[in-house]
């Protein structure tokens, strides 16, 4: 723009706001702004305001205080359920984006026909939970079902995958790898956002295929690990149609995960100010993952902008 | 196509080693699907053997007529479509206008009002659950399609607003400048210049927002009760209640639930890549 003469746009940026800018910025955020109070802000408010009281939709609410969170922390189902769903998180996660990160890895080769790959690796992620579920308690049925068809083909003894309390856990999270595909393109989207010459000068340096890997590829793509990372910790902390389909939440409330019990508090036995107390809790504990993840992020994600300083 | 001679015989072992471990694994990945379609073709019996059969003998078309008949698929296909159209419309154009506020109108507090978005990305939705569920039963929209349509017409979701700022970034200002020196209005900005240049996220968040409505599992069990008004994720919940040990009918209709999603990325692939990719930069 080499005529700021004529030109609005430039000429205003050198007054400050204008009030038709302002105004319009407002109108055109005015629909979202009134979506976060009735349905994000007021809610949340909302939700605390159940937990203190007790309330079972048809009899009057009734303000109770701290009750509902006392009475939650000597339920011995609410631990139950806490200890499973942090099994699920913390045991399934990080081999979830450990398995992620190998298939992107594989498919980032330049190989001919390798978008065929990409695609196959990607196409089971896009099944519906419903249907995945469905699916699922099929090959883990213990008489007719694919898996132990394969422990036998290789000589071992069948499992009672969803009837073992030991083995649904484990179950659930073998099923949740085949659904891999989402998370590969973002890494895989990563991986080549990497700049080539980083890899030209290592190898100059006389770097092997194992020193590219650890200094130049895993660094690179920490920001990506990071952010799925995230993600899938929030996803995971709410897994609730797999142990609804699959399990019920049994065998012996081995799959009763932290949502599927609030579930049942609030719309089974419509406990709202017990199922308030449960989401709040959830709530704090998300929160704090999500802050303690970004405070050790300095530890262990590089920002290419670190380059720079 | 590089002629043999010109890589080195080693290259050539490794890149062979390669496609076996590719092969190896794709393998593993389709088994799942393979043996839900085989199982959908079988008969009863069939489906009770050990080792299992792989191929059907004989294909069994009409376990997919028995799993239509047994419960209205068709019936929840469009109720489906409408939820994912009334939704879709809504959420594209209330984000992308929000997102055009954000990546080109300066008003104060926009950078605060911006982040405000960006963290209810992180917010578990299970926390506002309660409270709009009464708030919808207060207003007798308990067992509508409102529930799953109106909340997108008021931001659609504050991912989409974060994409579609992302995506109105890289369109170049000299637009909207050459539109504003003919004396357009900011709205007639946002309509005639960005909206139009636009197609690909906007193709892109509707497929997205069309495999989330087919998919979504749990606001439709919470708010949709009789039959008639199921969507395809509980309509399939529901024909496992049914017929939990005629296998072959509910792989079936597990298929067909599929299905279509398997076509719609077939046709739309690149949407799929784009999107996940503009995802993806929230890495960034």
């Amino acid at each position: 723009m080499d005529s700021p003469g004529i030109n609005p746009v430039k000429e205003k940026k050198g007054r400050g706001l204008l009030w038709s800018e302002t105004r319009d910025g407002f109108l055109f955020i005015l629909p979202w702004m009134f979506g976060f109070l009735i349905f994000t802000a007021g809610p949340m408010l909302a939700s605390l305001y159940i937990s203190l009281t007790r309330w079972e939709i048809v009899t009057p609410s009734v303000w109770v205080g701290g009750a509902q969170y006392v009475k939650l922390f000597s339920d011995d189902r609410f631990w139950l359920s806490l200890y499973n769903t942090s099994y699920y998180v913390f045991i399934g996660v990080p081999l979830h984006l450990l398995m992620a990160l190998l298939a992107a890895l594989a498919v980032n080769m330049n190989l001919r026909g390798i978008h065929y790959f990409r695609t196959a690796y990607y196409v089971p992620s896009l099944t519906p939970v419903v249907a995945n579920s469905i699916l699922w308690v099929w090959i883990f049925h213990p008489s007719w079902g694919l898996a132990n068809a394969f422990l036998e083909w290789i000589g071992l003894e069948g499992l009672y995958w969803l009837q073992d309390p030991r083995l649904a856990k484990p179950a659930l999270i073998i099923m949740s790898f085949w659904s891999i595909g989402g998370q590969m393109v973002i890494l895989l989207a990563g991986l080549k956002g990497i700049p080539i010459p980083l890899y030209e000068a290592a190898a100059i340096d006389g770097a092997n295929w194992w020193g590219r890997f650890w200094r130049i590829t895993l660094p690179l793509l920490t920001p990506a690990l990071f952010f799925n990372l995230i993600i899938a910790i929030i996803g995971a902390f709410q897994i609730f149609t797999q142990a609804y389909i699959m399990t019920e939440g049994g065998p012996n409330y081995s799959t009763l995960f932290y949502l599927l019990y609030l579930f049942r508090a609030a719309f089974e036995n419509f406990r709202m100010g017990y199922a308030s107390a449960m989401a709040w809790v959830l709530f704090i504990i998300v929160l704090l993952f999500t802050i303690i993840q970004f405070m050790l992020s300095d530890r262990w994600v590089f920002y290419e902008g670190d380059l720079r300083r | 196509m590089t002629s043999i001679s010109g890589r080195s015989a080693l290259e050539i072992l490794w890149a062979g080693i390669w496609y076996v471990v590719l092969s190896i694994f794709a393998v593993t990945l389709a088994l799942p699907l393979v043996w839900l379609i085989s199982t959908s073709l079988k008969t009863g019996g069939q489906t009770f053997l050990m080792p299992p059969k792989w191929i059907p003998d004989p294909f069994v078309w009409s376990n997919y007529a028995e799993a239509f008949k047994a419960v209205a698929f068709h019936e929840y296909f469009w109720n489906t479509i409408r939820i994912v159209f009334f939704a879709t419309t809504g959420t594209l154009l209330t984000a992308s206008l929000a997102a055009y506020a954000f990546a080109r109108l300066r008003f104060p507090l926009r950078g605060p009002l911006f982040l405000l978005v960006l963290s209810t990305i992180m917010l578990p939705s299970i926390v506002t659950l309660i409270p709009t569920f009464i708030v919808f039963r207060t207003l007798g929209w308990i067992d509508t399609f409102l529930p799953l349509i109106v909340p997108l017409w008021f931001g659609g979701g504050a991912f989409n607003i974060f994409l579609f700022r992302q995506f109105f970034m890289t369109i170049p200002l000299e637009l909207d400048e050459a539109a504003r020196i003919d004396g357009a209005s900011n709205f007639r900005i946002y309509w005639t210049v960005i909206l139009p240049l636009s197609k690909p996220v906007l193709a892109t968040i509707a497929v997205f927002a069309f495999i989330h409505n087919w998919n979504d599992f749990f606001e439709p069990l919470i708010y949709l009760q009789s039959p008639e008004n199921w969507t395809m994720a509980i309509g399939l919940r529901g024909f496992r209640g049914l017929y939990s040990t005629e296998w072959n009918q509910m792989m079936a209709a597990s298929t067909a639930m599929i299905l279509p999603l398997l076509i719609l990325f077939f046709f739309a692939q690149r949407y799929f890549v784009s999107g996940i990719q503009m995802s993806g930069l929230a890495g960034r």
